[in-house]
């Protein structure tokens, strides 16, 4: 019977490798792989950045792909587990010869694979925030959403200019919540602005009057929360059950229109910087990044009947620039895209304008992104 | 620390045990008519919300929980009739694996019928910025919706048990089912009813605290923890004693949160658990001599 | 000797899959055969816990964890700015001090993985025990929720604490070099190597529990999960049999954490989190409980294709659909006897035309 049963090993590896090897291969095609938490604890970054990616590869090649030649996505769902990605990384890059590599969705995943990338000699644009990415730099590693020191700073001069001195911080325990959390605290001396305290929530988290409680009773004159979903629609509605008469801040995390319609009127007033996504039609006309923009919503909104987030904008950037690069490139190798890469300048995207350099992997700068707040159900511009 | 804001804890502490409190009831109903535990409870809180909210989309809030409610505990009775009565091994563990399996399915399912988005339902009264004052301690009126609920479903529950026929029979299940089968008690569809009833009660609970918690696909499985550790801190089998452990339970963490960081308050939760798990495992109000005739 | 043969089929089929993947030019498979042995490992182990002791443990990720996050915490201490402390005078004195250069040139100075691997059995295994000793008087569901409470707050720890790198986990774990020229790496070089010593370790984990359980030990198990009462009365002593099944368990559970984090070079929380914990219990219970073979095939199979991404966004679908058909239909498991003869006598009839033999073998099928 073990000695059947050890056959039946085999058999099933002969079919494995047999089926893979059955796969139509076609000339011509740029291979392009993706990484991205479609399902899992992540699924909030990573379905909208799949669907984005499909979309645009899609139009691309319904316009003839890249000087005729088409582009093959293949998309991984690692649903946010590290040692997904990291199988998945190495399958792209040894087994599909994906020319270059888009996501992970998450700060974890791309921290571990960025060695990987690095050592193989594949161009890699990750989705994820957290600046270590890119910082030291590695040559093949780039990353679309912009800085979260950006994002600290800019919180910080508009409490320096609205007179608050005293703030709470509260972030949820993931990549990207801790990073925010280190880049608050990094800054906060800097802007004269003094932390009272600072604590992190599990991410799933469904009630947190308790947590406000605490902050309440240290007297802020802010509140900053550092999240993706579901806690900043809860914090602001926690705060005003709570009585909390306070500004609330928020990350780049809150850009989904969604998560005013779950906050409700808890929303309104509700102080935090993103891309200019999110207000593309309320941008004057001259603005370089517009067309961009508005052809992005659209197009999104028509195909999938549900509302951009700025994740799937970063996804967006991250397929458009190694687009471009392919596009700019000398040879159309994993060598020539990478420099093509390092060499974009004033690229628009929908998070900024990207200009990148042998220093700089993150191509944007600290006017990437926009004071907004809501007003009456909208993201409007703060002033 | 004020007295307000001690006030405030037992608030935010009551409002998250009211939550455990539900899915353990869930529990409890299952686990007295058949002797398992339901791990895909949760799901059914999820299910509720959800369902709710699209109907919402088209009608009024209360016809669209009803409908939430009816649905969901179909749901629940045909998961019974398809998966639990049809197991061909009717051991513990075996019910753990497929209602965890069962739990994974509807999950993934409702991944598929809606997808990864949060929700909310309308507040039942007021909005998401009213709150009400009690000796200086404010909270939403949800909070208030949800405690009433709470207390309704707790007499209900009781006096279903204690008057009404079916109730009865499915207490002769629980004490012993093959007596009640004598007796003529129709045990399947008394296992099925617990189910639906089951369901149809964490249905209600996931339309009572969406306003507050909001609903997401995933939010089932942390809940099913929670309310098993309240339902095995109240007494595997005892509905009252669940609402208080959940309470109970609901506290502790609140007041964990006031000393120590936030991000280790589930560590506290399960460390109690353990605990009492180890010292009593009948639970903190389960009576010992009872305990000592089961088989833990 | 005959019970060892099936350990030598299993050596030979390793080779000769490394070799089809060779001749086929598909050398990218054992990277994910490589990461598979190392769950077949912990399902092997569990295994041992649930179907010969007949305990449930929902926590058996916690001590994968252990493992891995014991060696990624002690070997990512880089000691090339603290060599004037006692520390480091001390450990280069034994020699146990690594020193390399990473990607971006910087050197980087290590301890030797060798003392994490065993720190990590060392933690496993105590916590084991005393986690085993109170817990495994518990039953049913109070075991499940024991064990499963274990794995959450080795998950909460994991996600909460600064040093453990929370919800990032840790990266730039150093390569384990066995002996010199010998490396468990996730470069692409030294792949066949990682894939023979991930196998070699698979094969040496079943020779242990294989002889374990045609000992003493294995029929007081068997024992045990039959009737614990009635082994007890029989002189048995069951709780500490059960005990010590666990631990071996954790310590399967943590060596093959440590091997996948250096494999891998990093590990993240999700490799602590329940749903992990919830697959393993899945293949062993696929496997046919009380089957090491089973768990070996199953552990190998559904990882393997889980690794390489064939379900898609249907992984967590797939092994919840895997569980509830397993447990309805098949709940001594998918790999058992009457499964392979009834395969056996349907081939042999295809072969010979022989109807009643296939008769006799549908019979068996119940």
């Amino acid at each position: 019977m073990k000695k059947i049963l050890v056959m039946l090993i085999v058999v099933g590896l002969l079919v494995v490798t047999l089926g893979t090897s059955c796969k139509q291969k076609e000339e011509g095609t740029i291979k392009i792989g993706a990484i991205f938490a479609v399902t899992g604890g992540a699924s909030f970054l990573g379905a909208p950045e799949a669907r984005t990616a499909e979309m645009v590869v899609e139009e691309i090649n319904a316009g003839g792909g890249i000087d005729g030649r088409m582009i093959e996505l293949i998309i991984k769902d690692s649903a946010a587990n590290p040692e997904k990605a990291i199988s998945f990384v190495k399958q792209l890059i040894e087994e599909d010869q994906v020319l270059a590599i888009i996501g992970p969705s998450t700060s974890g995943e791309t921290m571990q694979i960025k060695d990987i990338a690095e050592s193989y000699k594949v161009p890699l644009v990750a989705a994820a925030a957290a600046e270590a990415i890119v910082d030291p730099v590695a040559s093949y590693v780039f990353k679309t959403p912009q800085k979260d020191s950006y994002v600290a700073k800019w919180i910080f001069s508009t409490m320096q200019s609205m007179g608050i001195k005293r703030i709470g911080i509260v972030a949820a325990n993931t990549g990207f919540g801790n990073a925010g959390k280190g880049q608050l605290e990094k800054y906060a001396p800097d802007f004269g602005i003094e932390i009272a305290i600072a604590e992190t929530y599990d991410r799933a988290a469904t009630d947190l009057t308790a947590l406000l409680t605490k902050l309440k009773a240290k007297n802020v004159d802010a509140v900053v929360n550092w999240s993706i979903v579901p806690a900043q629609s809860i914090v602001p509605k926690n705060m005003k059950q709570l009585g909390m008469d306070v500004p609330l801040f928020q990350s780049h995390g809150f850009g989904n229109t969604k998560y005013i319609e779950a906050a409700g009127a808890a929303a309104e007033g509700i102080i935090f910087p993103a891309g200019r996504l999110l207000v593309a039609e309320k941008l004057p006309d001259g603005n370089p990044q517009k067309e961009t923009l508005v052809a992005y919503k659209k197009a999104y909104e028509s195909k999938y009947g549900e509302d951009v987030s700025t994740f799937g904008g970063h996804a967006y950037d991250a397929i458009m620039l190694v687009v471009e690069a392919i596009k700019n490139a000398d040879t159309v190798d994993r060598e020539g895209v990478r420099n093509a890469l390092e060499s974009i300048s004033g690229f628009p995207g929908t998070g900024g304008i990207f200009t990148f350099s042998p220093t700089d992997h993150n191509g944007l700068g600290m006017d990437s992104l926009e004071m907004l707040t809501v007003r009456n159900g909208e993201f409007d511009f703060l002033q | 620390m004020s007295a307000e804001q001690i006030l405030q804890y037992i608030f935010a502490g009551i409002t998250v045990g009211s939550i455990y409190a539900f899915v353990a009831i869930g529990y409890n109903i299952i686990y007295n008519a058949t002797g398992i535990i339901n791990f895909a409870q949760g799901e059914f809180v999820m299910l509720g919300g959800m369902i709710a909210y699209t109907f919402s989309q088209y009608m009024p809030l209360l016809p669209a929980i009803i409908l939430a409610v009816i649905i969901t505990s179909a749901i629940g009775g045909l998961i019974e009739s398809v998966f639990i009565r049809r197991m061909k091994k009717n051991s513990v563990l075996g019910m753990i694996v497929v209602t965890i399996g069962i739990s994974i399915l509807l999950r993934e399912a409702s991944l598929y019928v809606w997808d990864e988005q949060i929700r909310a339902l309308r507040f039942f009264t007021g909005s998401e910025i009213s709150s009400v004052n009690i000796f200086g301690a404010r909270i939403s009126p949800q909070v208030l919706w949800v405690l009433g609920v709470t207390i309704v479903l707790v007499i209900v529950m009781f006096l279903f048990f204690k008057f009404t026929l079916t109730g009865q029979a499915m207490r002769a299940c629980s004490e012993n089912s093959r007596a009640a089968k004598l007796c003529g008690i129709r045990t399947d569809s008394m296992v099925n009813l617990s189910f639906m009833l089951s369901a149809g009660i964490g249905a209600l609970g996931g339309c009572v605290v969406s306003p507050l918690t909001q609903t997401h696909y995933a939010m089932g499985t942390d809940l099913a923890i929670k309310g098993f550790i309240v339902a095995i801190l109240g007494g595997l089998g005892n509905a009252t004693a669940a609402v208080a452990a959940g309470i109970l339970l609901g506290l502790i963490e609140s007041f964990s949160i006031s000393i120590l960081p936030m991000a280790y308050k589930d560590v506290v939760s399960i460390v109690i658990l353990l605990v009492i798990l180890l010292v009593k495992p009948s639970g903190i109000f389960g009576s010992v001599q009872a305990s000592s005739m089961k088989d833990y | 000797m005959k019970r060892y043969s099936p350990l030598l089929i299993l050596a030979g089929t390793v080779i000769v899959i490394q070799l089809l993947t060779l001749i086929t030019g598909k050398a990218f498979l054992l990277t994910q055969l490589t990461m598979s042995a190392y769950y077949v490992l912990v399902a092997a182990g569990l295994c041992m816990v649930m179907g010969y002791a007949g305990q449930i443990s929902l926590g058996q990720a916690g001590f994968f964890a252990i493992g891995g996050y014991t060696t990624a915490f002690l070997t990512t201490i880089d000691f090339s700015g603290k060599t004037a402390t006692a520390v480091y005078k001390i450990l280069d004195s034994m020699g146990l001090l690594i020193s390399k250069e990473n990607l971006y040139g910087d050197t980087v100075i290590h301890i030797s993985p060798w003392i994490s691997l065993l720190a990590a059995v060392i933690i496993a295994a105590g916590t084991a025990y005393f986690l085993g000793v109170p817990v495994l008087r518990l039953k049913g569901h109070y075991l499940a929720m024991a064990t499963m409470g274990f794995g959450i707050i080795i998950y909460r720890i994991v996600l909460g604490t600064p040093f453990l790198g929370e919800a990032d986990g840790i990266t730039n774990v150093p390569e384990f070099i066995i002996f010199p020229g010998v490396n468990v790496s996730g470069d692409f070089t030294s792949r066949v190597g990682n894939y023979y010593i991930a196998w070699l370790l698979v094969i040496v984990g079943m020779f242990l529990l294989l002889n374990l359980i045609n000992s003493r030990v294995g029929r007081a198990l068997r024992s045990l999960h039959g009737s614990e009462d009635a082994a007890d009365s029989m002189g048995v002593d069951t709780a500490r049999y059960k005990v010590n099944v666990f631990v071996i368990g954790a310590v399967f559970a943590a060596v093959a954490g440590f091997f996948m984090t250096h494999y891998n070079g990093g590990i993240g929380p999700s490799e602590a989190g329940v749903a992990k914990s919830v697959r393993y219990v899945a293949i062993v219970a696929v496997g046919g409980m009380a089957n090491l073979w089973g768990s070996l095939v199953m552990g190998l199979v559904l990882n393997f294709l889980s690794l390489r991404g064939v379900f898609g966004h249907f992984d967590d679908a797939v092994f919840g659909v895997i569980l509830v058909l397993m447990m309805m239909f098949m709940p001594e498991g998918f790999i058992r006897k009457s499964v392979f003869n009834d395969l056996k006598t349907v081939i042999l009839r295809l072969l010979k035309k022989e109807p009643e033999k296939f008769k006799q073998g549908a019979e068996i099928n119940d």
